[in-house]
C-alpha cells in the first residue's frame, strides 16, 4: 500500500514467480502499489512476462520506491517496463531512493530489462539494485542512466549495483553523477561529456568453467568476465540510442547457451 | 608509532614497482581525453573520486585488522575489468615483497601464503602500514594520494607535460584528498559492525573501458 504523506511516496511492489510443474512459470504474487504498476504479459515456454507500468509520474523528490522480485526454483521470470522512468525534481524536500532487490534460486533465471532511467534536471535520487543469486541461477540484467532529457543539465543521480551468486559479491559499484556528485564525474576518467550510461550484466554456471574473453566495441562499451560465473558489460554514449545499440550489440557477442 | 614511516611508505621511490602503471592514464591520453594540465587535473580528480575512494577504503580497512581474504574479494566485486584485477595483484605481490623486507611482519608473512600470485594491492598496502606501525588514516591518504600521483606522473612522461604543472594539478586536489581519506577512514569503520558491503564501491566507466582497450595494445609505455 502506497502511502502520500509529507515526506512523498511510499510503496513496494512485489512479484514471485513459481514454477506451476508443467513447464510454465506462474506469479502467486503480483503486488501492483500506487505508481508502481504491474502488469502479467504473454508468456512464451517456460517464460513468464511482467511489465511495470509506470501508473504516475516519478520517483520525485521524498519518493522512496521499492519493485521486490522472487524466482523460486526451476522457473523462469522476464520483467520490462512500458516506458523510461524519470527522476524529477517534487515538491517535498530531499532525494528520492528507488530500491529493487532480487531474488533467483538454483535453476531459475531472471532477465531484468526495463527501459531507461532518465535523471531530470534539478532531481535527486539513489538508486539501489541488489541481486541475490543460487549457484545455479541465471540473470540478464540491463541497467541504463540519462543524464538529462534533451538538451537538459542533469539531476543527481547515484546508483550502486550489486550483485551475489551462492553469497559471494561479484559486482558491486557505485556510479554518482550530475550537479553536487564528487568532482570529475563529467571529466576524462569517468563520463568525459557522455550522456548516456549502462551496465548489462549476465550470470550463468557455465561462466564458471568457460568464462567470456574480455574486449571492447570501439571506445564505447567493454565486455569482460567478472571474478565469478558472471560478464559485463560497461557502456557509455551519448544518447540513450546509442547506448542500447552498443548493450545490444555487446549482448549479442556472447556466446549462446 | 613514528608518523615518518609515512614517509617512507608513500615515497615513489619505494620499491614497489608503481611507477610502471599510468593509473589509465596512458590510454586516456591516446583517445585525446588527457590533453594538457587541466585535463590531466579532471581526470585525477574523477580517478580520485571514483577507483581512488574504493582503493583508499579497502587499505584503511585492511590497516584496522580487517579480515584481507574478505577484503580481497570486495576488492575483486569492485574491480570488473580483468585487466585492472591482474594490475592490482602485480602491484600487490610487488608491494608485498618490499613491505616484508623493510618492515618484517607475522601478518604480511601470512598474507603471502594466501595469495601467492599477489592480493589486491590497497589491501596488502593498508596492512604494510600495519606493519610500519601506521593507521588507517595514513594508509588511506598513502592510496589516495597514488591513485592521483601515478597518472601525474605518467602524463609528464607521456605528453612531455611541464612537471610544474603537473604538480600543481596535485597540489589543487589537495582539500579533496582530505575529503576522500575521511570518507575511506569513516567507510571502514563502519566495516567492523556492518561487513565489507560498508566499503565504498565508487567505478568510473571510461576508466574501465579504456584499462580493457589498452590490454589489448601490442606496445604500450605503462603496464596498465
Amino acid at each position: 500500500m502506497s502511502v502520500r504523506s509529507g515526506a512523498g511516496v511510499r510503496s513496494v511492489a512485489r512479484i514471485v514467480a513459481r514454477a506451476d510443474g508443467r513447464g510454465g512459470t506462474s506469479l502467486p504474487v503480483l503486488e501492483s502499489d500506487g505508481p508502481l504498476a504491474l502488469r502479467r504479459t504473454r508468456a512464451t515456454g517456460s517464460e513468464t512476462r511482467v511489465m511495470l507500468v509506470g501508473a504516475m509520474s516519478g520517483p520525485l523528490g521524498g519518493d522512496h520506491f521499492t519493485v521486490e522480485a522472487r524466482v523460486e526454483e526451476g522457473a523462469c521470470l522476464s520483467v520490462g517496463s512500458a516506458a523510461a522512468t524519470i527522476a524529477l525534481p517534487g515538491q517535498a524536500k530531499g532525494d528520492a531512493r528507488y530500491d529493487v532487490r532480487l531474488e533467483v534460486a538454483d535453476g531459475a533465471e531472471l532477465h531484468w530489462l526495463p527501459e531507461q532511467l532518465i535523471s531530470a534536471q534539478g532531481s535527486d535520487l539513489h538508486v539501489a539494485t541488489r541481486v541475490e543469486l543460487a549457484a545455479t541461477a541465471r540473470l540478464v540484467l540491463r541497467e541504463e542512466q540519462i543524464l538529462g532529457r534533451v538538451g537538459e543539465e542533469p539531476g543527481r543521480l547515484t546508483s550502486r549495483l550489486s550483485v551475489r551468486v551462492a553469497g559471494q559479491a561479484v559486482l558491486d559499484q557505485e556510479l554518482a553523477c550530475g550537479p553536487g556528485a564528487p568532482g570529475g564525474w563529467d571529466g576524462p576518467a569517468v563520463l568525459a561529456g557522455r550522456r548516456a550510461v549502462g551496465q548489462l550484466i549476465v550470470v550463468r554456471p557455465e561462466f564458471a568453467a568457460a568464462p567470456v574473453t574480455a574486449g571492447v566495441l570501439g571506445e564505447g562499451a567493454s565486455v569482460v568476465p567478472l571474478a565469478g560465473p558472471a560478464a559485463l558489460v560497461t557502456a557509455v554514449a551519448p544518447d540513450a540510442l546509442g547506448l542500447r545499440r552498443l548493450l545490444d550489440e555487446a549482448l549479442a557477442s556472447l556466446p549462446r547457451t | 608509532m613514528s608518523r615518518a614511516a609515512l614517509l617512507v611508505l608513500a615515497d615513489g621511490r619505494f620499491p614497489a614497482g608503481g611507477h610502471a602503471h599510468s593509473g589509465g592514464a596512458e590510454a586516456a591520453v591516446k583517445a585525446g581525453r588527457i590533453s594538457g594540465a587541466a585535463s590531466l587535473e579532471e581526470f585525477c580528480r574523477g580517478r580520485l573520486h571514483t577507483a581512488g575512494l574504493t582503493a583508499a577504503g579497502l587499505s584503511a580497512a585492511a590497516a584496522l585488522g580487517i579480515d584481507p581474504v574478505a577484503l580481497d574479494r570486495a576488492a575483486d566485486a569492485r574491480t570488473p575489468s580483468p585487466a585492472l584485477r591482474v594490475a592490482a595483484r602485480k602491484l600487490g605481490r610487488q608491494l608485498l615483497r618490499a613491505a616484508r623486507a623493510t618492515w618484517p611482519s607475522a601478518e604480511l608473512d601470512a598474507l603471502g601464503r594466501e595469495f601467492p600470485k599477489g592480493a589486491h594491492q590497497p589491501v596488502v598496502l593498508g596492512l604494510a602500514a600495519r606493519a610500519a606501525g601506521l593507521g588507517p588514516v595514513d594508509a588511506a591518504y598513502c592510496v589516495a594520494y597514488e591513485s592521483v600521483s601515478g597518472p601525474a606522473s605518467a602524463t609528464v612522461r607521456l605528453l612531455s607535460l611541464d612537471p610544474f604543472d603537473a604538480t600543481r594539478a596535485l597540489a589543487r586536489l589537495a582539500p579533496e584528498l582530505d575529503r576522500v581519506a575521511d570518507r575511506a577512514v569513516e567507510a571502514a569503520r563502519q566495516v567492523v559492525d556492518e561487513g565489507v558491503d560498508a566499503l565504498p564501491a565508487g567505478s568510473a566507466p571510461l576508466l574501465e573501458i579504456g584499462a580493457e582497450a589498452h590490454a589489448g595494445w601490442p606496445v604500450r609505455l605503462f603496464a596498465s
